[in-house]
């Protein structure tokens, strides 16, 4: 039955892992040739791939989640490893310490309670809501976050992606039309609502922006994993 | 770079450690990532160390590691199109809400303070090219 075996090779771990690689080097691939266009994250293809693959393989989504715990697992270190960006921007600090607290502190608190009431008063239900509560922070912080107030993972990290590529595309005017010409302020605003893909725009525009981004985007995702379990106490 | 994915790990670890013992729910990695930057702050850490060569690679490719929870997405496409106007308008309205508030923020508290800066070219309250 050699369909059989093929089809079991199709679904094994070793298959699934090389569907996903592709996917994201595809992404990659895709990501130069447009120049690093905001729409173009690597991401995308990769998971289209993946979702493709195991809805026409029909391979649960927990086989495939534990198929590729190899490539999950990093996750964490990574996470951790976003310590390095904020030390090599915190030279940058001087002079600008408390506006830039008081502005992370006040979005993480926007963010957050923004998000849950305008989701609860169109009738979201609270899974929903505390899904979509940690969408400002980095993807992996997102994520993490979700999965311990008992929202839905896999949602939280689409809508922290979301997010970032809108940012991506439309911030630099947005800001311009709220009036925010400090470059500092700006990349602060971007990293704050849209983390690493939102500072990846800031970055093209300029390096002051970029930087900001960055560190925003950092402790933004402190700001946000601190509040979001007090918040809870309060929203649900 | 097995070096600094040992000091990463450790990080990771401490992080973990530490969350269990207080009882809170932010992510261990958070509260790891916190402590690495104390630490290289502390440490006045090089570019050339070998935690910043492990994390700078692992970095490069953050967006690989959250594909396989990022796929979770095929189980709930159902759940998306029901609550498409919800999840939209949050997200949309929180992250609008959220840079808004940043930014003026920051910038109302440098006047404040007497350090206001004006970077983009042209005269303010113009539209930046």
């Amino acid at each position: 039955m050699r369909g059989d075996e093929l089809l079991d090779l199709a679904r094994s771990p070793l298959v699934l892992l090389l569907i996903t690689l592709g996917g994201y080097q595809a992404g990659r691939w895709l990501q130069r040739r447009t120049g690093g266009h905001a729409l173009a994250q690597p991401v995308l293809p990769a998971i289209a791939a993946a979702g493709i693959a195991i809805t026409v393989l029909d391979v649960d989504y927990a086989d495939y989640r534990s198929a590729t715990e190899l490539i999950a697992f990093w996750l964490g270190p990574a996470t951790v490893a976003l310590a390095i960006p904020l030390h090599r921007q915190a030279d940058r600090l001087k002079g600008f310490v408390v506006p830039l607290l008081v502005a992370i502190v006040a979005g993480a608190v926007t963010s957050i309670v923004t998000a849950v009431l305008i989701a609860r008063a169109l009738g979201a239900d609270e899974q929903l809501e505390k899904t979509l509560s940690a969408k400002a922070a980095t993807t992996p912080v997102a994520i993490a976050l979700t999965q311990s107030l008992g929202g839905i993972p896999p949602l939280a990290a689409v809508f922290a992606i979301s997010i970032g590529i809108v940012s991506a595309i439309t911030a630099p005017a947005v800001l311009n039309l709220l009036r925010i010409r400090d470059r500092r302020a700006r990349g602060l605003a971007v990293g704050a609502v849209s983390h690493g893909i939102g500072a990846s725009r800031m970055l093209r525009e300029d390096e002051t922006e970029g930087a900001f981004a960055g560190l925003a985007m950092g402790l933004s995702a402190l700001a946000i994993s601190l509040l979001v379990p007090v918040l809870a106490l309060v929203l649900f | 770079m097995i070096a600094g994915l040992t000091w990463l790990l450790a990080f990771q670890v401490l992080g973990e450690v530490i969350v269990r013992l207080l009882d809170i729910t932010v992510p261990g990695p958070v509260v790891g990532m916190l402590l690495l930057f104390v630490f290289l702050r502390v440490r006045r850490y090089g570019d050339d160390g070998s935690i910043v060569r492990a994390g700078s690679a692992l970095l490069r490719h953050l967006q690989l590691f959250f594909v396989p929870a990022g796929v979770g997405i095929v189980v709930y496409l159902g759940m998306l199109r029901d609550h498409a106007l919800p999840i939209a308008a949050s997200l949309l309205g929180s992250w609008l809400i959220g840079l808004a508030v940043v930014g003026w923020t920051a910038v109302g508290l440098e006047r404040l303070l007497g350090k206001p800066h004006d970077d983009l070219p042209g005269p303010a309250g113009e539209e930046a090219p």
